[in-house]
């Protein structure tokens, strides 16, 4: 898994409640047996007319030019639905590392931070002040410090993030590592 | 003070508590399908290791399989290759596979309980958000991303944080007309589509104890449709009844015993959930969907919310994007409204009862000619049934044709889409854009709504066919 301490980037603002994950990737593109390539296919129908990559959708923010960057700022409930894990690998695949929504759906934060993608929870008020940003402006998340800033007005959050995640994610490692060497205590426990 | 079922069960398979972080919690079953699994098993070979505990998983090919002429191979390339890797990862790693052509083959959430697999005090995860059916058995079920089922192929654990817990009460008697299918689309309608995100749900009450286990499946399966962590029931006589005597249901004196286990199996009395939400069954119509998420539910007789009702901007703008693409209007009533196609099935609504119940309001009559169908089984075993109880007959006779069994147009990732702009009656789970189909607009019911509009070719009150 690819660590994350610090970044500071322009964002693309996603002001869609409930985004659920047919929509970060429908299902047809879920007959495939690795993990590559998922990011060409993010929010398929929201970006193509008919299915057809030759016709953008003009009025959906990926396709409009003057937002870029590598963190994604969505509404409330973001990846609620499916499980399919797929979504967070269309997300990372695309070249976003944080995602920021006022809510996030269960499944969807733990895939999201098991693939390196890390999910940073505002209050609304705080989402409202970062869909007020231009698109030249930058938000700075600080994994270390769990803090959100809005730089161009300094406005600052703190998000949470439980202890063994964090480092998990400050340093690359994942969760099967660790339980691999939890064998003997596993073990133990199914000998109770 | 007293623990609540889910602590009960909880507190029973953590492993270790890892400070300020997740717990390791064992899992006693996993369930596995073509499409959520291919990157775990790579992961995994990748890894150099071994699977762990293969005797406690059991596989399935569902999502992504055709519901005709299954005895040939599979058409679509993709699909094909997916199925093959399934096959092929299930013998390399001694994993028990009910594949396509197998008599037990069907829906993961189907075939688990109808074989026995699920029982009381489980904890059951399947990269699949709709494991949470399996808690109608009193389990802790939950749906897991392909990241988790890698970490239970590595170790048989899972990394949780306890979530809260939250109960719904269900009180009193269902009015005629209304099923479990309604409870639970009135639950989600009435606290939204992320109301009980962070928790885990217990459904109790005396119109809970009432139902049958196929109607307990129905709620529990739709619990993540409002973000909860998962749902579940205590286990009682109606649980154990169903259990006694499936194939993989304890034996002899092995029975007495896992009773005797299963019957501590409830919620203490002093125990304290964090919410606890009371509904009043008869307070309940038969309902249906008319938005893009599950929590956008009314009851059938009732009409859309108007624009000025939402005072949040994005909220607002949010219901009109819904209303486009819906092609429906604020204010509105859904009733009589045409319909151009009916799908029954899904692990919502695909066990024997729900095509009992769709028989009753067919029988003797004859679809409307518009309509359009796709009736899918849940199970090899629920369609031996249905022969078995000739509702194949009342289905032929009504011009309905029943397929093979598969997730088929709940998820529309094999060939048995809707087509675009039209409505489809549906009694699975997501009626989110582009869920059964580009451009496809979902309109989410009971079995009974779906058998009505079936025979009118419109939004149909059942209630005005049952009286």
């Amino acid at each position: 898994m690819q660590s994350l301490q610090k970044i500071t980037s322009r964002f693309i603002p996603l002001r869609i409640e409930n985004v659920d994950t047919d929509q970060i990737i429908p299902a047809r593109f879920l007959k495939a047996t690795t993990k590559d390539g998922f990011g060409k296919n993010l929010f398929r129908d929201w970006r193509y007319e008919n299915d057809d990559e030759t016709i953008p959708k003009a009025d959906f923010v990926l396709n409009q030019q003057q937002y870029s960057g590598a963190i994604l700022v969505a509404a409330k409930n973001f990846g609620c639905g499916s499980s399919r894990e797929h979504a967070a690998w269309s997300i990372q695949d695309y070249g976003f590392k944080v995602v920021v929504s006022s809510f996030f759906a269960d499944i969807f934060k733990n895939n999201a931070l098991n693939n390196g993608v890390l999910p940073v929870t505002v209050s609304d008020a705080f989402l409202q002040q970062i869909f007020a940003q231009g698109a030249n402006d930058t938000l700075s998340v600080d994994l270390e410090a769990q803090t959100i800033t809005i730089d161009a007005t300094g406005a600052e959050e703190r998000f949470d993030i439980n202890a063994y995640k964090k480092t998990c994610m400050l340093n690359g490692y994942d969760d099967i590592d660790y339980l691999l060497n939890m064998k003997p205590e596993i073990e133990a426990f199914e000998k109770k | 003070m007293g623990k609540t079922l889910f602590e009960k069960i909880w507190d029973k398979h953590v492993v270790k508590q890892i400070e300020d972080g997740p717990s390791v919690v064992y899992i006693d079953k996993h369930f596995i399908h073509e499409v959520t699994s291919p990157q775990a098993f790579s992961g995994i070979e990748k890894r150099g290791a071994q699977i762990f505990r293969p005797k406690q998983i059991v596989a399935t090919a569902d999502h992504n399989v055709p519901t005709m002429q299954q005895e040939l191979p599979i058409k679509d390339a993709l699909s094909k290759f997916q199925v093959d890797t399934l096959i092929e990862n299930c013998k390399k790693h001694g994993v028990e596979l009910y594949g396509l052509g197998h008599k037990y083959q069907g829906i993961v959430h189907v075939i688990g309980p109808e074989l026995g697999i699920t029982q009381p005090g489980m904890t059951i995860v399947c990269g699949d958000s709709h494991t949470s059916t399996h808690g109608a058995f009193g389990s802790i079920a939950f749906g897991i991303g392909t990241s988790e089922v890698e970490m239970v192929f590595a170790s048989q654990c899972i990394m949780q944080t306890k979530p809260k817990v939250m109960r719904i009460n269900i009180d009193g008697a269902l009015k005629n007309g209304v099923v479990s299918k309604d409870i639970i689309l009135y639950i989600i309608a009435q606290i939204s589509a992320s109301g009980a995100t962070g928790y885990f749900v217990e459904y109790a009450g005396s119109a809970i104890r009432a139902l049958s286990m196929e109607a307990r499946m129905t709620i529990c399966n739709m619990s993540i449709e409002m973000g909860a962590r998962g749902g579940m029931i205590a286990p009682d006589q109606t649980t154990f009844d169903y259990i006694k005597g499936r194939l993989f249901a304890p034996q002899a004196a092995d029975w007495d015993h896992k009773l005797e286990e299963w019957s501590q199996l409830y919620t203490d009395a002093d125990a304290k959930f964090d919410v606890e939400i009371n509904i009043k069954a008869e307070d309940i119509d038969p309902m249906i969907t008319y938005g893009t998420n599950p929590g956008m539910g009314l009851s059938v007789r009732g009409t859309l919310p108007t624009i000025e009702s939402f005072t949040d901007a994005t909220e607002k703008q949010n219901y009109e994007k819904a209303l486009a693409y819906m092609g429906l209007t604020a204010g509105q009533s859904l009733l009589g409204m045409p319909v151009q196609n009916v799908f029954i099935g899904s692990c919502t609504n695909s066990r024997i009862e729900d095509f009992r119940l769709v028989a009753s309001i067919i029988k003797g009559k004859q679809k409307d000619p518009n309509i359009k169908t796709l009736v899918v089984p849940g199970s090899q075993e629920v369609a031996k049934q249905i022969k078995a109880e000739g509702l194949d007959k009342i289905f032929a006779a009504a011009g309905v044709e029943i397929r093979q069994a598969g997730c088929s147009a709940c998820l529309g990732m094999n060939e048995d889409k809707i087509p675009a702009g039209e409505y489809c009656i549906s009694t699975s789970n997501r009626n989110f854009e582009g869920r059964q189909g580009a451009g496809a607009r979902t309109l989410l019911a009971s079995p009974l709504t779906a058998a009505a509009a079936l025979l009118t070719g419109k939004i149909t009150d059942i209630r005005d066919i049952l009286n």
